[in-house]
């Protein structure tokens, strides 16, 4: 993976898988300890104990198709690889949150890449799912429910390539007047 | 053209556009239209398959086809990724392997438009003689 929107794009299919019915994805910024925090939080199926210690495990996965799982591996591996953390919190019947630290300023920062797109994305593929989409930054704060947003659209499909194109532009002229990471 | 930055700008363009909306014959059922799923796995996504997946929501749009564009998970050909699962009414579903941009062109002009068939294909199931 290139940027940290392809993990997001990745992690995020395991919270669809799970049955979600919300999912969050949030960018918490923190230039004092030179700390961004990625997080994929679901209301899915959830995982015990058991499954958690296995999930990060290239070669364990639950689906049937292949026999290896490399989502969660590979960004556990980019977070640490900056000086970061990984965790995985997760309750059966709850859901999951899956947590990446990443040091801002580390050489091998992936940059976040295309997250507008990413997001505008998911929200068309799986618009029967809620997201919610919030990025902390030192200058402010943006947040982004589908909710919300297709309230705003109601009457017009959010396919149509004028509607595609405003959503994508709002959500990047957001995240530049708060000065998001990139 | 002003800058989108609210929920509220988002709605003047809504009624905007609602109002340039051709209203189309075909109701929205899904078994009615093409289905389009695009392999968004950790290797698809590796191999460039949001690019895909992009270029099929524009295309098909711009050529005003009825499609619901999806992703799917890992659908276990990991080594031909980006792959696309076509599903066309009435027709069992075929699925592609190494979709680029110029692939999916060949693939939307050429299999959704006229059904005709685009090298590449993966066979996902067979008869033999036994069967």
């Amino acid at each position: 993976m290139k940027t940290i929107s392809e993990h997001i794009l990745d992690i995020v299919q395991n919270s669809i898988r799970a049955n979600s019915t919300l999912i969050e994805i949030i960018f918490e910024e923190n230039k004092l300890n030179d700390l961004c925090i990625v997080t994929v939080k679901d209301n899915g199926d959830g995982m015990d104990e058991e499954l958690v210690q296995l999930a990060v495990d290239p070669f364990f996965t639950t689906r049937t198709t292949r026999k290896t799982g490399l989502g969660l591996s590979l960004l556990q591996q980019h977070a640490k690889q900056t000086g970061g953390f990984f965790e995985i919190q997760s309750k059966q019947g709850e859901g999951t949150a899956v947590r990446a630290g990443f040091r801002i300023s580390s050489i091998d920062r992936q940059p976040v890449g295309d997250i507008a797109e990413v997001i505008y994305l998911l929200m068309l593929s799986h618009a029967e799912i809620r997201w919610i989409f919030r990025h902390q930054a030192e200058k402010g704060i943006f947040e982004l429910d589908s909710e919300e947003m297709l309230k705003s659209i109601e009457g017009v499909p959010l396919k149509h390539h004028r509607i595609r194109d405003a959503v994508i532009e709002l959500i990047r002229n957001n995240l530049d007047e708060i000065e998001a990471m990139k | 053209m002003n800058k989108i930055k609210s929920l509220a700008d988002l709605q003047k363009l809504k009624e905007e556009v609602r109002s340039q909306i051709r209203l189309r014959e075909n109701s929205e059922n899904p078994e009615q239209l093409v289905q389009v799923k695009v392999g968004m796995a950790t290797c698809g996504i590796a191999s460039g398959a949001r690019d895909t997946m992009k270029f099929f929501v524009e295309e098909l749009e711009r050529q005003a086809i009825d499609a619901v564009v999806t992703q799917t998970g890992c659908m276990g050909f990991c080594y031909a990724e980006p792959t696309v699962e076509i599903k066309i009414p009435g027709k069992e579903p075929v699925v592609f392997g190494f979709v680029n941009r110029q692939k999916a062109e060949e693939i939307i002009n050429q299999y959704i438009k006229k059904g005709k068939m685009v090298d590449g294909i993966i066979p996902l199931s067979f008869k033999t003689i036994d069967d």
